[in-house]
């Protein structure tokens, strides 16, 4: 699967994409992979704040938990509710339906300190 | 640590070469899934699955007095095996607490088969050893491990894909029994046993011989929609039939009365490893026993979370998971005894918050005969 040019990337795996001061959030082909089958997706509720660095929810595979960190600071306007009834839609469409949260961000928010794709892909490659 | 140091099967880079996602598994380069771990685990409850379980250890005991030292060293009674039989067993230190659960064959009166775990094979030679050595018994004590690779054939079709291969009568092996013969063109022992809930066999071959016997079983059960399975679906099928892995529901400071496995002890049977302590702990009553539970809040109690009864600390999850045949999220967990039976309310900590759970009868899952 390919990473989209306009996404930025945490070490973390998650991605983000910023558009007219809204952030959409997920996670990367490359988590969704490692995780495995994934069975259930924790997030947080609209109106909710989340904090750049900080945990705001989980993804469980079969196998395993992992904490999801935001990549941005800002409101939750909404949370993907589809993943609480069909989880294994992050294993199919991480970059794209099954997104999880979008932010509205502060104005000027800038995300240069995270990975392009082509730095993210050689990132987890890296890893292995 | 380091990946170079990891051990490895004959197999490994046969798993590489089918996609494999690799683990260090206690130390071993081991294969945790390949097509998926759900696909896998429900292919092994539907159809069958091979697994690649040669990190498991292999001991053997031979001689005029083997069973006498096999029966002092474990809690089942070797004189209750046939030749040819096999039965799951307890290796215990004094304190009766476990050294490992290993699986003891009779091959003959004067020789005995052990397999044991993968983690704990080198301690446990070493325990029987020093057994060996206090109790003088006339036998040879062997650390086979070296000389076995072992391919696990599991689920409803085990049966119709491993006769293809053999002309051993493999329906006539009831479960639990073993017979010795050739396989796939190569010596093996086979054994209707397993890891999963499931039918099916574990093939004992030497290991420069596995690449060839992985192949021709996974070639022998096209038709029959076979698949490789890793790890990860061993897990959950074994959690699935409340089969106890080492380390999770048992350790060196847990009794196989606490773990549910008083069916294993025998304390009629004369002097054994670990034998007074079990006796006094009979005596004096259990203060905790393994239990089973299922979710019934939104969440998934796993390994090592903390249990509460009413919002008092009660014990610890041993294993959780989503059972994928069931469609719940399952586990086992120590509680104190009174409170080690189906249907009491407990809550699983699950991120600091008390989630609600049941405990339940186990197995979870038991397949029909």
């Amino acid at each position: 699967m390919s990473y989209p040019e306009t996404y930025r990337y945490t070490k973390e795996h998650e991605w983000v994409h910023l558009e007219n001061g809204i952030a959409t959030v997920g996670i990367t082909d490359h988590a969704q992979s490692e995780l495995g089958d994934i069975v259930y997706v924790d997030l947080p509720k609209p109106g909710a704040t989340v904090q750049t660095g900080q945990s705001f929810g989980s993804v469980e595979s079969v196998k395993a938990v992992s904490d999801i960190y935001a990549p941005v600071a800002g409101e939750v306007i909404a949370a993907n509710d589809d993943l609480a009834t069909a989880p294994e839609k992050l294993n199919e469409d991480p970059h794209g339906a099954a997104w999880l949260i979008r932010v509205k961000v502060a104005d000027g928010t800038d995300l240069g300190n995270l990975m392009n794709a082509a730095d993210y892909e050689s990132y987890i490659g890296a890893e292995h | 640590m380091d990946a170079t140091a990891l051990l490895r099967t004959p197999l490994n880079q046969t798993h590489r070469a089918l996609g494999a996602k690799m683990v260090d598994f206690g130390g071993w380069d081991m294969p945790v899934q390949y097509s998926g771990l759900l696909d896998e685990h429900h292919t092994v409850r539907k159809a069958v699955g091979l697994f690649d379980v040669s990190h498991m250890g292999e001991i053997e005991v031979r001689g005029r007095e083997a069973a006498r030292l096999v029966d002092y060293v474990t809690t089942n009674a070797v004189a209750k095996l046939r030749d040819g039989q096999a039965h799951y067993s307890g290796l215990l230190y004094e304190t009766g607490g476990f050294v490992d659960d290993i699986l003891v064959h009779k091959v003959s009166a004067e020789h005995f088969f052990l397999c044991v775990n993968a983690g704990n094979q080198e301690k446990d030679y070493e325990h029987i050893r020093a057994a060996h050595q206090a109790k003088g018994f006339d036998c040879e004590l062997e650390y086979a491990s070296p000389r076995y690779a072992q391919l696990a054939i599991q689920g409803p079709k085990a049966l119709e894909v491993a006769q293809q291969l053999t002309e051993t009568a493999l329906a006539a092996i009831r479960y639990y029994w073993f017979a010795d013969g050739v396989f796939a063109g190569v010596p093996a022992r086979m054994a209707r046993t397993g890891y999963t809930g499931e039918d099916g066999f574990e093939i004992y071959i030497a290991p420069d011989r596995a690449v060839e016997v992985w192949n021709a079983i996974l070639a022998a059960g096209a038709a029959s929609g076979i698949k490789p399975c890793g790890l990860g679906a061993r897990n959950t099928l074994r959690l699935e039939a409340k089969m106890a892995l080492y380390g999770h529901e048992i350790g060196a400071d847990i009794t196989p009365l606490e773990a549910d496995l008083a069916w294993i002890v025998k304390l009629d049977k004369g002097e054994f490893i670990g034998r007074a302590a079990l006796q006094k702990q009979l005596e004096t009553g259990l203060t905790r026993r393994l239990a089973g539970f299922e979710m019934r809040g939104r969440g998934i109690g796993r390994d090592g979370y903390k249990v509460t009864i009413a919002g008092e600390p009660a014990g610890w999850v041993t294993s959780g998971s989503p059972a994928p045949t069931l469609g719940k999220n399952i586990g086992l967990c120590y509680l104190p005894i009174a409170h080690a039976q189906p249907g009491e309310k407990i809550e699983i900590i699950i991120r600091d918050q008390p989630v609600e759970a049941e405990t339940v009868p186990t197995p979870f899952y038991k397949r029909n005969r």
